[in-house]
C-alpha cells in the first residue's frame, strides 16, 4: 500500500502525493459544492436540535447559560454524526470507491484528504455557527472564544472517528442508525473535554490543558485512523 | 517458508484447524466445569458465609464478590475478543474470527452483570442506584461498544466479511479504552479505587480477599466454559458441510 514511500526518488514522489492529495480534495470540495442542499442540512439541524433544549426543558437564561456548552457540542457531534453517513456512499454507489482502492496511490492520503474535505464543508461551517447557538442559549461572551476554539480542534476528530464508522457500514443498505451505534460510544472523550474547554472557558480557567488534549486525541486520529478507515473500506467493498 | 513461520508455537497453527480446535476445546471442556463449579460454589460459601463483615458498609459490600469479578472479566473479555480479531485480520484464521464473535455476546452479559451489581450495591452505600461516576460510565461505555459489535456482526450477511468488520472495530474500540477510561476518569470520580490488584498489597484484610481471589479465578474458568460452549457451536455451524462434522452428527 505504501510502496511509494520506499521509492529512492523521493522529491517526485513527494510531489506526486501532494497531488495526490490536493487532486481528491478538491474532487470532493466541488462535488459538495454541487449538492448544497446536503451542504446545508447538517447546519439546519444543528440550529434546530439546539432550539430544542429551550422549549423541551426551560427558557430561563441562568438554566441555559449552564447548559449551553454541552448542548452545542451535542448539537455539532450529532450534527457530524449525521453527515457521515453520504462520506462514501455516493463514491461507493457510482463505483468510484472500487477504483480508488485499485489504484496504486496509497489510501491513507486519499481517505485523509476525504476526510478532510468532509469536515470543511461540516466541521467548518459548525464552528463558524457555533457562536449563533451560543447566543441562543445565553451562553456569557467569555465562553464564545473557547467554544470555537474546542470545536475547530475537536471536529475534525469527530470527522476522522466517523469516518472508521462509514467505511465499515458503507457496504451495507441501512447504514444510518447502524454508523451512530458503533461511533458514538468513541465521541465521548471529544465530548467530554471539548465541553469542559468551554465550561472553563466561561468561568474564567485556563483552558490550555483542555485544548491540549483534544489536540492530542487529533494528533491521534490522524495518524491512526486512516488506517482503521482505509483497511473497513477494503473489507466493504471486497465483501 | 518454514523458517519464517518458527517464531510461532506450532499449537497456534494447530488451533487454526476448526477440527483441532473442536477437539482440543472438548478435551479441555470437563476440567474448565469442574473448576468453575468447585471456584464458585467454594468461593460464594466462603463469601457470604464466612468472610466478615465490612465495618462500615455491614454485610452489603458482599456483592463485591460477583462486582468485581465480573467488572474484570467484561474489561478482559474485550481485551481477547480484540486481539482474537486482529489474529483473524492478520493470519485470516477462522477460529479466531469465531473466538472474537463469541466473545461479544458473553462481554455483553457480564458488562450487564458488572453495571446491575453496581447499581444494587450503589443504593445502600451511595444511596441512589446510579451516578455519572468515572468507572460506571466507562463500563456503561464498554457496553456500548460490546453492543455496537453485535450489531455491526449481525447487520453483515457475509460471515467472513462481518468477522473482519467487527475486527476492526474491536481494534478501534481497543485503542479508545484507555482513552475513554482516563477521560471520564479526569471528568468525575466518587467510586473508590480499584479494589483488587494482584501487583500491589490488598488494601482489604486477607480474609475478604481471598474469597475474592476464588471468585475471580472462578468467573475466568466460568468464562472459559462458556467461550468454550460458543466456539464449539459457532465450529460446527459454519462447518456443517465438513466431512467429520457429518460424521460426528451421524454419531450422536
Amino acid at each position: 500500500m505504501n510502496q511509494p514511500l520506499s521509492n529512492p526518488d523521493m522529491p517526485v514522489k513527494q510531489t506526486g502525493m501532494a497531488v495526490l492529495f490536493c487532486a481528491v480534495m478538491k474532487r470532493d470540495l466541488m462535488l459538495a459544492f454541487r449538492r448544497r442542499s446536503d451542504l446545508l442540512n447538517p447546519l439546519i439541524f444543528f440550529l434546530m436540535v439546539a432550539s430544542l433544549f429551550p422549549l423541551g426543558i426551560s427558557p430561563e437564561p441562568t438554566f441555559l447559560e449552564q447548559l449551553a456548552p454541552g448542548v452545542v457540542w451535542v448539537g455539532a457531534l450529532l450534527a457530524t454524526l449525521l453527515s457521515m453517513d453520504s462520506l462514501f456512499r455516493s463514491d461507493f454507489d457510482d463505483g468510484t470507491l472500487e477504483q480508488t482502492l485499485l489504484s496504486p496511490q496509497p489510501l491513507f492520503l486519499v481517505v485523509l484528504a476525504k476526510v478532510i474535505a468532509h469536515w470543511a464543508m461540516t466541521g467548518l461551517p459548525l464552528t463558524l455557527m457555533a457562536p449563533l447557538l451560543g447566543l441562543m442559549l445565553f451562553l456569557p461572551t467569555e465562553g464564545m472564544g473557547g467554544l470555537m476554539l474546542s470545536l475547530l480542534i475537536g471536529t475534525p476528530t469527530l470527522s476522522l472517528i466517523g469516518a472508521i464508522g462509514a467505511a465499515l457500514t458503507v457496504g451495507l443498505r441501512k447504514g444510518g442508525v447502524l454508523i451512530s451505534l458503533l461511533v458514538l460510544p468513541l465521541y465521548i472523550p471529544v465530548l467530554i473535554f471539548g465541553a469542559g474547554a468551554v465550561q472553563a472557558a466561561v468561568t474564567g480557567l485556563p483552558l490550555g490543558g483542555y485544548l491540549a488534549l483534544l489536540g492530542a486525541m487529533l494528533a491521534l486520529g490522524i495518524a491512526l485512523a486512516p488506517l482503521a478507515i482505509a483497511a473497513a473500506l477494503r473489507i466493504s467493498v471486497s465483501g | 517458508m518454514a523458517e519464517n513461520k518458527k517464531w510461532l508455537p506450532r499449537w497456534f497453527y494447530q488451533m487454526a484447524s476448526p477440527r483441532w480446535c473442536y477437539e482440543f476445546c472438548g478435551r479441555l471442556l470437563p476440567w474448565f466445569v469442574v473448576a468453575a463449579v468447585l471456584l464458585l460454589g467454594a468461593g460464594t460459601a466462603w463469601a457470604l458465609a464466612w468472610a466478615p463483615a465490612d465495618y462500615q458498609q455491614g454485610n452489603s459490600f458482599r456483592i463485591i464478590y460477583i462486582h468485581v469479578p465480573a467488572a474484570i472479566l467484561a474489561q478482559s473479555c474485550y481485551m481477547l475478543m480484540a486481539v482474537a480479531g486482529a489474529i483473524g485480520l492478520i493470519w485470516k484464521m477462522k477460529v479466531a474470527d469465531m473466538v472474537a464473535k463469541s466473545c461479544a455476546p458473553i462481554g455483553a452479559t457480564i458488562a450487564v452483570l458488572a453495571l446491575a451489581t453496581g447499581a444494587i450495591w450503589g443504593k445502600p452505600t451511595w444511596g441512589a442506584w446510579w451516578v455519572w461516576d468515572a468507572r460506571l460510565t466507562s463500563m456503561l461505555v464498554l457496553l456500548f461498544l460490546y453492543l455496537g459489535v453485535i450489531a455491526l456482526h449481525s447487520a453483515m450477511e457475509s460471515e467472513n466479511t462481518a468477522a473482519q468488520a467487527t475486527s476492526v472495530l474491536a481494534l478501534v474500540g481497543l485503542v479508545n479504552i484507555p482513552i475513554i477510561k482516563y477521560s471520564v476518569e479526569w471528568w468525575n470520580t466518587l467510586h473508590q479505587p480499584a479494589t483488587f490488584t494482584l501487583t500491589e498489597k490488598p488494601a482489604m484484610p486477607m480474609e475478604m480477599w481471598l474469597p475474592l481471589l476464588v471468585m475471580v479465578i472462578g468467573f475466568y474458568c466460568f468464562f472459559s466454559v462458556s467461550l468454550m460452549l460458543r466456539v464449539r457451536n459457532e465450529i460446527l455451524h459454519r462447518e456443517r458441510r465438513a466431512g467429520w462434522v457429518r460424521t460426528l452428527l451421524e454419531k450422536a
